[in-house]
């Protein structure tokens, strides 16, 4: 039976690796099942971080399962006429085998700082508090809708004459775009699979999002943080479109809002 | 021989005292050994109940809002059979609740921790046998307030098992689970107390209790694992309730540690206020981060005793491995900030937590190359124990190697919190602990009760366990690359996952199949205990000191006569003798100094 074990213990690198090729390349059973689309100029290094690491990965998962094979083939008691090699360890082997990940693990964790750096700590303010850019829009997340307003004619937002949205997040295409991010109640996590941003909000703190985008189209917004029963169906969506469509839905929903209310007002 | 017990049998007359000579020895027996089997049979009903609870969660991934068939109706009749999303958030939440606190750290810890600590360092029994005995009945109270916390209508406690305020923390943010999230809290903090105590009892069994002649560095690695696990807990867990205990006053006396100011919560303004909500976070993987090494080096120690044994071959790199244990419960209190790359906490933080996180691969490296080169040039058996062991060093390489994706800070901005996380500890806890302890029990269960378990039963659990298991867990990487997030009762009505439910369907169809599996171990468990094959004192030709006891060990005292220790437990295939095992007690030939410490 020993050989039927070390061949059950093979298939896990062959169909290991396979289930990953069939993934990555495109086609087949299992089609359009890796990365989703990336529309943003920053997702590159970060599907190329998580590429390199599945090649290093595969590597050792490749050659540690093919030794575990290997010497259940080999040394099965009942196959085996050799007696047991009685050994306590190697020194060598220990050093090799300590410094050679410490080197690996070191460089990664090193390659990809600029990559952390440029997401998380390039941070768009100034000083003072301030965003370098304005904010295009501020999203926030509450039980289970996200909430997006953006400033009126006065270009601040916060004011009276705002506009407000709800799960629908347009963005002009290729531009630098910073979004103020908030949550009014619980945790909620503002994730663009399409964009690779994920952060969650956290009620009390100021946070902000950065990205340029480089497609247009229309892309989920996912709350990717336990907020609730209704968690699953906190969906928005992100419309990304070129400057003049923007301009226009912006001027165009700015109207309807300003009619609704004027309404509204009429009606008391 | 026992006091309390020769004291029953010294009155025993009468049916009055036959009853109490049943309650201290079944009940609220002092003994290591009984006490480890109420823990390794109270974590196997849970385990049924945590795996049941899973089948809920992969029912509604494989047939959101269809009716569950046969049990759907008697359920949830006020949904019409179908899963609602508020019990879908208690299923998640009761699934890892019951499996991390009920089931992985009392069946490592609790059942072998007290099984074979004193076995293994050839003690009469544990430092202080009462507080053995309190360590297993503050369970039951745990037990209780997490029944009633799952039972509590509408719905259970819907907060995740990482209970994150402000969700959890004010009482209308999830209106269902009022008071369930309080028993919730309630309930794991005893489940520390109980830890706790083990803990305690565990060092100190360790460090004063040994057998003459059993120094440090003659310690099995399930020792040695148990008691850097005792460390761990015994350095981590007040942190937790103390967190715990705060929670609970933010629930119920409305202070504001976790709460920050002005939180609109289903269109009510909150009143208390001042908190921070991610120190929760802090206090809560300040436990668990280690918590997860808890979960896991019990397990590796187990397996390196097995490895050891069927592959007839001295355990490669003794010292390293105990050096690596040490290193990764060390490394293991500065990496908690990893669960947290994006929860907001300062970026600049994330980068030290990554480089940290990074380091402990290392030592769970070497560990796993210790493993192969102790099987390499052996002459291995593959019994039951040992292909549960081999496949644990086989899943375990799976489930080191996709935490590396995760510890890397810009990609996890986009698996965080998606089925690849799922995948990844899954692998390192179901496919690396649970195989490991299913091992254990084939290997141990003779010792503790006589008789052996059926093999070929055995490895038909075995190989439709590993293949099930594998169609389950393994394509849940795929899931994560496309971003498939965790914890959403219907994922499919987003454009990006819709076409993931035929592989959510296979992925449904496997579980069911591993839970299936489990009918031919729990069979074979219970007829084995009663009917299996009698066996001697060491049926596996194993070194330890256990194996020198009766099997079962004698009442309290465990042996018949005093183990003298003259070496360490992996002088397998000795030149020195004739035997492919060389027992630890067996004194050496004329001539031959005493040898086998760790090398």
């Amino acid at each position: 039976m020993g050989r039927f074990w070390s061949l059950l213990f093979l298939l896990v690198p062959v169909l290991g690796v396979a289930v990953f090729v069939f993934a990555v390349v495109p086609g087949g059973v299992f089609d359009n099942h890796w990365l989703p689309e990336d529309i943003s100029q920053h997702g590159k290094v970060i599907d190329d971080l998580f590429m390199f690491i599945l090649y290093l990965t595969g590597v050792i998962f490749i050659v540690t399962g093919a030794l575990l094979f290997w010497f259940c083939w080999k040394y099965d008691a009942e196959k085996n006429p050799e007696p047991v090699k009685f050994t306590h360890g190697s020194h060598t082997l220990e050093i090799v085998w300590s410094i050679l990940p410490a080197a690996t693990l070191l460089f990664i964790a090193v390659f990809q700082m600029d990559a952390w750096a440029e997401n998380k700590m390039a941070y768009p303010t100034k000083e003072d508090g301030q965003t370098k850019k304005p904010p295009l829009a501020l999203v926030t997340g509450r039980q289970f809708e996200w909430r997006i307003t953006y400033a009126g004619a006065d270009e601040v937002i916060g004011t009276e004459d705002d506009l407000h949205v709800v799960n629908d997040l347009h963005l002009p295409v290729n531009d630098k775009v910073v979004l103020r991010i908030q949550s009014e109640d619980v945790l909620h996590s503002f994730f663009l699979p399409n964009l690779r941003i994920k952060q969650d909000l956290v009620p009390g703190m100021q946070q902000h999002v950065w990205f340029q985008t480089k497609k247009t189209g229309t892309y989920d917004i996912v709350c990717a943080e336990l907020c609730g029963w209704g968690h699953y169906k906190m969906r928005g969506r992100l419309i990304v479109e070129s400057e003049d469509d923007f301009n226009e839905w912006y001027a165009s929903a700015l109207q309807e809002q300003n009619r609704t209310s004027l309404n509204a007002e009429s009606d008391d | 021989m026992n006091t309390s017990s020769a004291a029953s049998h010294g009155h025993g007359h009468g049916g009055g005292m036959s009853l109490n000579h049943f309650i201290s020895t079944y009940v609220f027996s002092k003994d290591h050994k009984m006490i480890g089997l109420q823990f390794l049979f109270t974590t196997l009903l849970w385990f049924i109940v945590g795996g049941l609870l899973a089948l809920g969660i992969r029912w509604q991934l494989a047939y959101p809002w269809s009716d569950m068939p046969i049990i759907g109706g008697r359920l949830f009749s006020a949904e019409g059979g179908q899963i609602s999303p508020e019990f879908y958030t208690t299923l998640f939440t009761m699934h890892a609740t019951v499996m991390i606190f009920f089931v992985i750290i009392p069946i490592l810890a609790g059942a072998f921790g007290n099984y074979l600590i004193p076995l293994m360092i050839g003690a009469d029994d544990m430092a202080f046998p009462t507080l053995n005995m309190l360590s297993y009945w503050f369970m039951w109270p745990a037990f209780i307030c997490i029944g009633i916390s799952f039972l509590t209508p509408p719905y259970g406690a819907g907060g995740g098992w990482t209970s994150y305020p402000p969700l959890s923390a004010v009482r209308t943010a999830a209106p269902g689970s009022a008071m369930a999230q309080t028993w919730w809290l309630m309930g794991v903090t005893l489940v520390g107390i109980s830890s706790m105590m083990g803990s305690v009892n565990y060092m100190t069994t360790i460090i004063q209790m040994r057998a003459p002649g059993l120094s440090m560095f003659r310690l099995p690695l399930t020792i040695w694992s148990m008691f850097i696990t005792a460390v761990l807990q015994a350095f981590a867990l007040p942190v937790l309730t103390a967190g715990g205990f705060m929670q609970i006053l933010d629930r119920m006396l409305g202070t504001g540690f976790f709460v920050p100011e002005g939180l609109i919560v289903n269109n009510a303004a909150m009143v208390s206020g001042g908190g921070q909500p991610l120190l929760w976070q802090h206090l809560f993987w300040f436990y668990s981060h280690p918590a997860v090494y808890i979960m896991i080096l019990p397990a590796m120690g187990m397996v390196s005793d097995i490895l050891s044994c069927f592959a007839r071959k001295p355990i490669f790199g003794y010292k390293p491995m105990v050096y690596s244990i040490s290193g990764i419960a060390g490394l293991g209190f500065i990496v908690w900030g990893h669960h947290m790359f994006v929860s907001g906490m300062n970026p600049m933080l994330g980068m030290t937590f990554m480089v940290s996180t990074m380091m402990i691969a290392l030592p769970s490296a070497v560990k796993v190359f210790n493993w192969l080169g102790t099987i390499w040039g052996g002459k291995i058996e593959f019994t039951t124990p040992m292909l549960f062991s081999l496949s644990f060093v086989s899943m375990f390489v799976i489930g080191g190697l996709s935490g590396i994706f995760m510890a890397a800070t810009p990609v996890d901005i986009f698996i965080h919190d998606t089925y690849y996380i799922v995948a990844h500890f899954h692998y390192v806890l179901f496919c690396g602990t649970a195989m490991a302890v299913m091992g254990a029990i084939y290997f141990w269960f003779p010792k503790m009760f006589g008789r052996a378990m059926n093999e070929t039963a055995g490895k038909w659990h075995f190989f439709l366990t590993f293949v099930f298991m594998n169609g389950t867990f393994y394509l849940m990487h795929i899931l994560g690359a496309v971003g498939f997030p965790r914890r959403l009762a219907d994922p499919y009505h987003y454009e990006t996952f819709k076409h993931l439910l035929p592989m959510n369907r296979f992925i449904t169809w496997c579980a069911i199949g591993m839970v299936a599996s489990q009918i031919i171990f729990a069979v074979n468990f219970f007829y084995s205990i009663f009917k299996g094959q009698q066996v001697g004192r060491n049926p596996w030709r194993c070194n330890s000191l256990e194996w020198f006891a009766p099997s079962p060990p004698v009442g309290h005292g465990n042996f018949d006569a005093q183990p003298i220790v003259y070496r360490g437990p992996y002088e397998y295939g000795s030149p020195e003798v004739d035997t492919d095992h060389y027992p630890q007690t067996q004194p050496p030939p004329e001539g031959v100094e005493a040898s086998g410490d760790g090398h």
